[in-house]
């Protein structure tokens, strides 16, 4: 019987991991490589998440005083650059755009980001932002292989340059083939969306930041008093056989 | 030097001197040391009239009541038993003293309820029951309020950490056979416990208002519909409304924070009150009261307190350890504590592709599935459940614990315990052919566990285990033969082959084999 159960379990393990192949493999091979204690990484990805996503995207929950703290940004360099709109520091990061035009637009309402790295991950935002190519069937011009048929446009293709979708004889999708240069390198442009990528995973929970450094005491705490705990058991119990 | 001061029947007072100071010591019986305490004097003289006034007021508190204790204490204790209760339940309430790993996961259910209550009220402080806010509300907490992202993640870990404590505390019941007489009632207000958890986490699962909330609730609720006739209206009564909405929030929500806590105390007073009225069972299944000392003191027991409160404390240690190891760290547990999907608010407009109910409903969720008629499903995953309840007159084997009972027994339970977790596996994988197929033969192995229990009750003679195997193989055979078709017949035909093979192995094998005999059960604990 156990040796059934190991065949089942094997074929139960084996079948799973095929599931997961039937997924985008193009899409699967981009992962984001965030660190949210990378200050200088928030900062920049702060710094290009204001100047090319706000316009549309709102992160409703983000407290700008919280984000300038946490990023060890002056509030008054925060105010002066990256608050925009007639905002105080102490309001979230919502935008004004309406959702009727924003229907008119783009056919919905672009969504709002502040959560989208727990929800759909942070390697979906990066591969979102690395993975689009030329499609003259878009109405944008462009098309995505993390989210197919997206009708977010490619904003920042004037950084990326071109590129062409390279499909294999089943006509998988495979790679990319750059059309024109962008102002950015490739390496520049991976770095960028990363900086974005990682900016995002620290505002889907600002709370990240502080929990591991307040865990590491909690934890040096309770294992100090386990081990107290344990030779105070043995003491009591010595007498008992 | 020694001097004897006094002596009162068996009783003597005398004081020794140690180190220049004199100490007294009061002997019951010759020898038991009953006070041993300073006089804080080198003078024998005065260390004897400290000696003998000290025993005079002992003499005179014991003879005006049984509860000593003066001062604040003893003017409560005159109104209310505190001091009784604390020696019935902790000091004079004895335990065994061989208890293993498996008797922690009581006492940190215990505390885990404890942290549920404390957090809850915090978070019910900053909670909205609207549709409208209770999302943002519940970002209000990780992001705005003062360690609110702390006491959500231990909420949401500590729902998480209940069902595997109880799931431990549950198998333990299981292997040392702790539901038997005289433990029925235990038992059975264990799986009321069990029940109204399960309504607690379902109604709080609610309160997100995320996507997996909202649809994993349409599921749950959408199981009551399938009941015959008054199925529809009662989802509705359910819900408030002909869908999920504002009103069922606000109901689970009342249902959550005052109703069902309430009855999960109530019963878990019960549980402890059953449980010591008879005492704890134990690894060797064996009662301690039968084996006491002369003063009614089991003699395979120590007191609850101090023994087993110093030993707890190590257990909620290592508990706490990995809790906040899950808390600070991976509060999410990849997706199985806090789902993906419950970050993007809940949409009636948009299913999520793949629902999946929190990991402590999937083996259940497994056996809904696993019938593909709703109503049949439903009523299987009822019947899972509600056969927990009859589990002491199902296995009325007088052997309580795995220790001394069979090859075949410990190896039902594994199965059993396998094919659960297996089921709890395939609860969130989406339903393929062969994961419907195997959830089926795993949930139909989960109901022969309960069989196989009943037949080891007692020896059986060759026609008993023949006809019985029968009955079962030929119920699972005639289920199979309703639902094969052209396309699933090589699936079935294994399937049905393993489970069969399986049934046969454990009824037939006693009568040709040792694989059933038992050990002989010692007399005390080991």
């Amino acid at each position: 019987m156990k040796k059934n159960l190991i065949i089942i379990i094997l074929l139960v393990v084996s079948t799973n991991s095929f599931a997961a192949s039937q997924k985008s493999e193009l899409a699967e091979k981009y992962k984001a490589l965030n660190s949210i204690t990378n200050k200088a990484s928030l900062q920049r990805g702060a710094k290009y998440y204001v100047n090319y996503c706000s316009g549309c995207h709102s992160l409703k929950y983000m407290r700008m005083n919280t984000l300038a703290n946490d990023l060890g940004i002056d509030e008054g360099i925060f105010s002066k650059n990256l608050i925009f709109a007639n905002k105080k520091i102490g309001e979230t990061m919502t935008i004004p755009m309406k959702e009727e035009d924003a229907i008119q637009w783009f056919g919905a309402l672009p969504p709002d980001l502040s959560l989208t790295a727990r929800s759909k991950g942070a390697d979906y935002i990066y591969a979102k932002l690395n993975t689009y190519y030329e499609d003259d069937n878009s109405a944008t011009g462009y098309n995505n292989i993390a989210y197919p048929n997206t009708s977010m446009p490619h904003i920042l293709a004037d950084l990326q340059g071109g590129q062409k979708l390279v499909l294999d004889s089943k006509n998988n999708p495979v790679s990319f083939s750059k059309t024109s240069e962008g102002s950015f390198s490739d390496d520049e442009y991976r770095q960028l969306t990363n900086d974005i990528t990682n900016f995002l995973v620290y505002v889907s929970e600002p709370a990240k930041l502080k929990r591991q450094s307040i865990g590491f005491w909690v934890l040096m705490f309770l294992f100090i008093f386990t081990i107290l705990a344990y030779y105070t058991k043995k003491e009591f119990w010595k007498d008992v056989h | 030097m020694e001097k004897v001061l006094l002596r009162d029947g068996e009783i003597t007072l005398h004081t020794r001197e140690r180190s220049n100071k004199w100490q007294m010591y009061i002997n019951i019986k010759g020898t038991d040391v009953f006070v041993r305490k300073s006089t804080g004097t080198s003078n024998l003289d005065d260390a004897a009239q400290i000696a003998t006034n000290y025993y005079d007021k002992l003499k005179a508190n014991a003879s005006t009541a049984s509860n000593s204790a003066t001062g604040v204490i003893g003017w409560i204790d005159e109104r209310l038993p505190i001091l009784s209760f604390v020696r019935d339940h902790l000091t004079n309430y004895y335990a065994p003293k061989n208890f293993n790993f498996w008797y922690f996961f009581g006492s940190l259910a215990f505390l885990i309820l404890f942290l549920q209550i404390f957090t809850g009220i915090f978070l019910a402080m900053h909670y909205k029951p609207d549709a409208k806010l209770a999302f943002d509300s519940v970002e209000f907490i990780m992001r705005d309020v003062n360690l609110g992202w702390l006491i959500r993640y231990m909420h949401s870990t500590g729902a998480s950490a209940f069902f595997v404590v109880v799931y431990l505390h549950m198998f333990r019941a299981l292997m040392y056979g702790s539901f038997k007489k005289p433990r029925e009632l235990i038992w059975l207000f264990g799986v009321f416990i069990y029940l109204a958890l399960m309504a607690e986490a379902f109604m709080g699962y609610l309160l997100p208002w995320g996507q997996m909330s909202y649809w994993g609730a349409q599921v749950i609720i959408n199981l009551f519909t399938t009941i015959p006739f008054i199925g529809p209206e009662l989802g509705v009564w359910i819900r408030g409304d002909f869908a999920i909405s504002d009103p069922t929030l606000t109901r689970f929500f009342a249902l959550h924070i005052v109703a069902v806590p309430m009855v999960i105390l109530l019963l878990v007073i019960l549980h402890l009150a059953a449980l010591h009225t008879v005492g704890s069972n134990n690894p060797d299944g064996v009662e301690i009261k039968k084996h006491k000392d002369e003063n009614g003191i089991p003699l395979d027991g120590v007191p609850f307190h101090p023994y087993y409160t110093v030993k707890d404390f190590v257990g909620i240690g290592v508990f706490l350890f990995l809790f906040s190891l899950t808390v600070f760290f991976m509060p999410e547990m990849g997706g199985y504590f806090l789902e993906h999907a419950n970050f993007i608010p809940a949409n009636p407009l948009v299913t999520p592709e793949h629902i999946a109910p929190v990991w402590y409903f999937t083996p259940f969720y497994s056996i809904l599935r696993a019938i593909p008629d709703p109503a049949f499903g439903a009523l299987a995953m009822l019947l899972s459940i509600v056969v927990l309840f009859f589990l002491p007159w199902i296995d009325k084997n007088p052997i309580k614990s795995i220790r001394y009972r069979s090859m075949l027994f410990r190896v039902n339970l594994f199965v059993f315990v396998t094919g659960f977790l297996i089921l709890g596996y395939l609860g969130v994988k989406a339903p393929t052919p062969l994961y419907s197929a195997l959830a089926l033969r795993f949930s139909e192995m989960y109901f022969i566990f309960f069989a196989l229990l009943f037949f080891y009750s007692k020896s059986r003679g060759s026609f008993y285990s023949f006809f019985y195997s029968g009955i079962i193989i030929s119920l699972i055979t005639l289920y199979d033969i309703t639902r094969i078709n052209l396309e699933n017949y090589i699936m079935v035909i294994i399937g049905l082959a393993f489970v069969c093979a399986f049934v046969l192995f454990m009824t037939i094998s006693p009568l040709y084999t040792n694989l059933n005999r038992e050990k002989e059960v010692p007399e005390r604990v080991t």
